[in-house]
């Protein structure tokens, strides 16, 4: 189990317990945690599940594929620290990672 | 009207085997789908990517895979309704009537939908403002590139649209483009190309930068990009074109009136019939307990819908279970002789 904290648009926020192995985007759909749509179920094929990673963060994570960031392109409004929230694997290495959600997805 | 046994909604890979399913069991289907063409999200987002893990296919990309199921549903010359929308579905005499954008109108005992995550649509500029310029001077698509002639013009996106249009209209327009990174993701040959043009000062490219705001009043004059360190550049244009992919929307599916669990529609496993009889929800837009969005599991959902789609259609007639290898009845509705 890592914490994984999920800020929504307007700050609020929810930390919850996400199994390692999970992504950080099953961690809050599981957990029915808004802004956070994943249409494609986790495929890399649309981007819906997109978090802006907290700056701290940005260095800790894998850095993104070709594939996730040419993803990202078609987000909504996409910055520096986003992220497709499907490609990040929940291990000890993310416990206390801190995302937030963009405005809305589509 | 047109009159039909089934009215398939999508036309990607689930859609397509849901034809030879319901063509098999001598029935016929009309397909709506909002692309150009067949093929659904395996052609919209992976044409050229492999995917493993389709029974007896060790590889294949989504368009091979587009291509095998077209071929396969060939003898049953179905009529395909592409760049059309379905909007509003209606109960007539236990009938199913469904509209479409275009005004076309189905009347069938069954619809299923094969949508997959609803119906691709151009992501827009999230801009408030871009709203009243939309359809004026802020594009998601070019029907006539003689609009453009002589004009300014903002080109936003990385992908291979952005970059043919912006070669296209450097020849008959002052184009700029612009993308949110240094990479492009459209194909290196043009990219290739647009950098040689940028050197000869014959178009401009900014990267690193994403739209910030629009200025002007009943036409754009002009918009603003920022990049990550805020700087700010102002840019006067006359047109805007938006390239920034394509996003799934349920559309109108969603006010059918059919029980939904987030953006799916709920189905029973039996026959992947929806809370109303005779619309059936099948593939990437289905789910039940344990559902899997596999192209496989889109495959037996069509094959067990079917058979309740022939006892809507065929009352009078008694479902028979029956091998393609052996009934002679599926091999002539195939176009094969009978062996």
């Amino acid at each position: 189990m890592s914490k994984i904290t999920y800020i929504d648009s307007s700050g609020n926020s929810k930390t919850i317990d996400v199994a390692n192995g999970l992504s950080v985007m099953e961690g809050a759909i599981q957990n029915n945690i808004p802004g956070i749509d994943a249409d494609c179920g986790g495929g890399m094929a649309c981007a819906t599940c997109h978090v802006y990673v907290k700056e701290e963060w940005l260095n800790k994570l894998d850095k993104p594929e070709d594939a996730e960031q040419d993803m990202i392109d078609m987000a909504f409004e996409p910055k520096k620290n986003s992220r497709l929230s499907c490609q990040l694997i929940v291990s000890d290495k993310l416990d206390g990672l801190i995302v937030t959600t963009p405005s809305k997805q589509t | 009207m047109i009159k039909t046994d089934v009215v398939i909604v999508g036309a990607g890979p689930v859609g397509l085997f849901t034809v030879h399913q319901l063509g098999i069991k001598g029935l016929k289907a009309e397909v709506i789908d909002n692309l150009d063409k067949a093929g659904g999200q395996c052609i919209e987002l992976y044409p050229d990517k492999p995917i493993y893990d389709i029974p007896a296919i060790p590889e294949c990309t989504g368009k091979e895979l587009t291509e095998n199921l077209l071929k396969q549903i060939k003898p049953f010359k179905t009529n395909f309704h592409l760049n059309d929308r379905v909007q509003e579905v209606s109960n007539e005499n236990n009938n199913w009537v469904v509209k479409t954008n275009k005004n076309k109108v189905f009347s069938a005992p069954n619809i299923i939908i094969a949508g997959g995550v609803g119906s691709f649509e151009p992501r827009k500029i999230s801009l408030k403002e871009s709203e009243k310029y939309e359809g004026k001077n802020i594009f998601y698509s070019v029907s006539d590139k003689n609009k453009f002639k002589g004009k300014k013009v903002v080109i936003f996106g990385g992908g291979d649209s952005a970059l043919d249009w912006t070669l296209e209209l450097s020849k008959i327009s002052n184009v700029t483009l612009i993308h949110r990174r240094d990479e492009f993701r459209g194909a290196p040959y043009t990219l290739n190309k647009i950098k040689k043009l940028e050197k000869a000062g014959k178009l401009q490219v900014k990267t690193k930068y994403q739209i910030s705001s629009i200025e002007g009043d009943v036409n754009i004059k002009s918009i603003t990009i920022k990049n990550d360190e805020e700087k700010t550049i102002k840019i006067d244009t006359d047109y805007v074109l938006g390239f920034f992919g394509l996003i799934m929307q349920l559309g109108p599916i969603a006010e059918w009136g059919l029980n939904m669990n987030k953006k799916t529609i709920s189905v029973n496993t039996e026959n992947f019939q929806t809370n109303k009889k005779g619309i059936f929800a099948i593939g990437d837009i289905c789910s039940y307990p344990g559902k899997e969005r596999l192209i496989l599991s889109g495959f037996h959902e069509a094959a067990l819908a079917s058979v309740e789609c022939f006892k809507r259609a065929r009352p009078n007639e008694k479902y028979r279970f029956q091998f393609t290898t052996s009934s002679k009845e599926i091999q002539e509705r195939l176009g094969r002789k009978p062996k």
